[in-house]
């Protein structure tokens, strides 16, 4: 599966882009970013609540194929243009975390 | 060999959440340039994070300096900040001294110092109270160039 297919199958909204088609396999959920940092895995997809600005620089040093934000959490303006930047996809969801990670 | 070295230097602003991260995505692309095996460019991505994050968190800032050679990549971390008074418990995973702010933003977990020592091949920590603490860490460029 790859981010534009995922984006479909949870109906997910994009809030960057995701034009890129990035492969997935896997996926882990974390709010506390070190824990993420050392156990994202290359193409996770990592849900997660937090959504300060530095969620973009380790999904970009793990390799993750994207950020999922669970629950309507809005994620602020700099943080999207931050991820537009760096090439990294994020998208918004109504589902709760554990809804999220069961679809995939 | 000699020649075959490359050298970095980073500034790490004291409290700038919004730039940590900074140095370790600049040393990231670096190493990607460079053609350096994924895993070995996981393994300093994530210490250089964490050393980074906690320069920002508990030292004021300081200055990473990085040497890239065919054998081995080396991040030498200064700052000038309070020290550790106390590195086998700061070594705990769980044992945090970060502020109730910087938790809010997910950091302060205890996993900055262990994280750093897991994803390296040699740490070492110099540090004295009052006067500042300075981190060597060294990964192995397990790949033949």
């Amino acid at each position: 599966m790859n981010t534009l297919e995922l984006e479909k199958i949870l109906d997910l909204k994009c809030i960057t882009q995701n034009n890129l088609a990035k492969n997935i396999s896997g996926c882990y959920i974390s709010d506390l970013l070190s824990l993420a940092m050392g156990r994202v895995g290359e193409e996770n997809v990592w849900i997660t609540v937090q959504t300060n600005v530095n969620i973009v620089a380790i999904a970009s040093l793990t390799e993750a194929a994207c950020i999922i934000v669970p629950e309507d959490i809005k994620v602020p303006e700099d943080v999207v243009n931050k991820a537009k930047e760096e090439d990294i996809i994020i998208f918004s969801s109504s589902k709760t975390a554990y809804e999220i990670a069961k679809l995939i | 060999m000699a020649d075959n070295k490359i050298t970095m230097r980073f500034d790490v602003d004291a409290n700038n959440f919004s730039a940590a991260g900074e140095a370790s995505t600049k040393l990231k692309r670096t190493l990607k340039q460079l053609s350096i095996a994924p895993e070995v460019i996981r393994r300093v991505a994530v210490a250089m994070y964490e050393g980074e994050i906690n320069m920002v968190i508990h030292a004021n800032g300081g200055v990473i300096d990085v040497e890239i050679t065919p054998e081995y990549i080396k991040m030498i971390l200064a700052d000038n900040g309070p020290g550790i008074k106390d590195i086998n418990l700061a070594m705990t995973e769980g044992y945090s001294t970060a502020a109730d702010s910087v938790r809010e933003l997910g950091f302060g977990a205890g996993m900055g110092l262990p994280n750093m020592k897991k994803y390296t091949d040699d740490m070492k920590i110099t540090t004295e109270v009052g006067k500042g603490t300075t981190i060597e860490m060294l990964v192995k460029n397990s790949v033949e160039l």
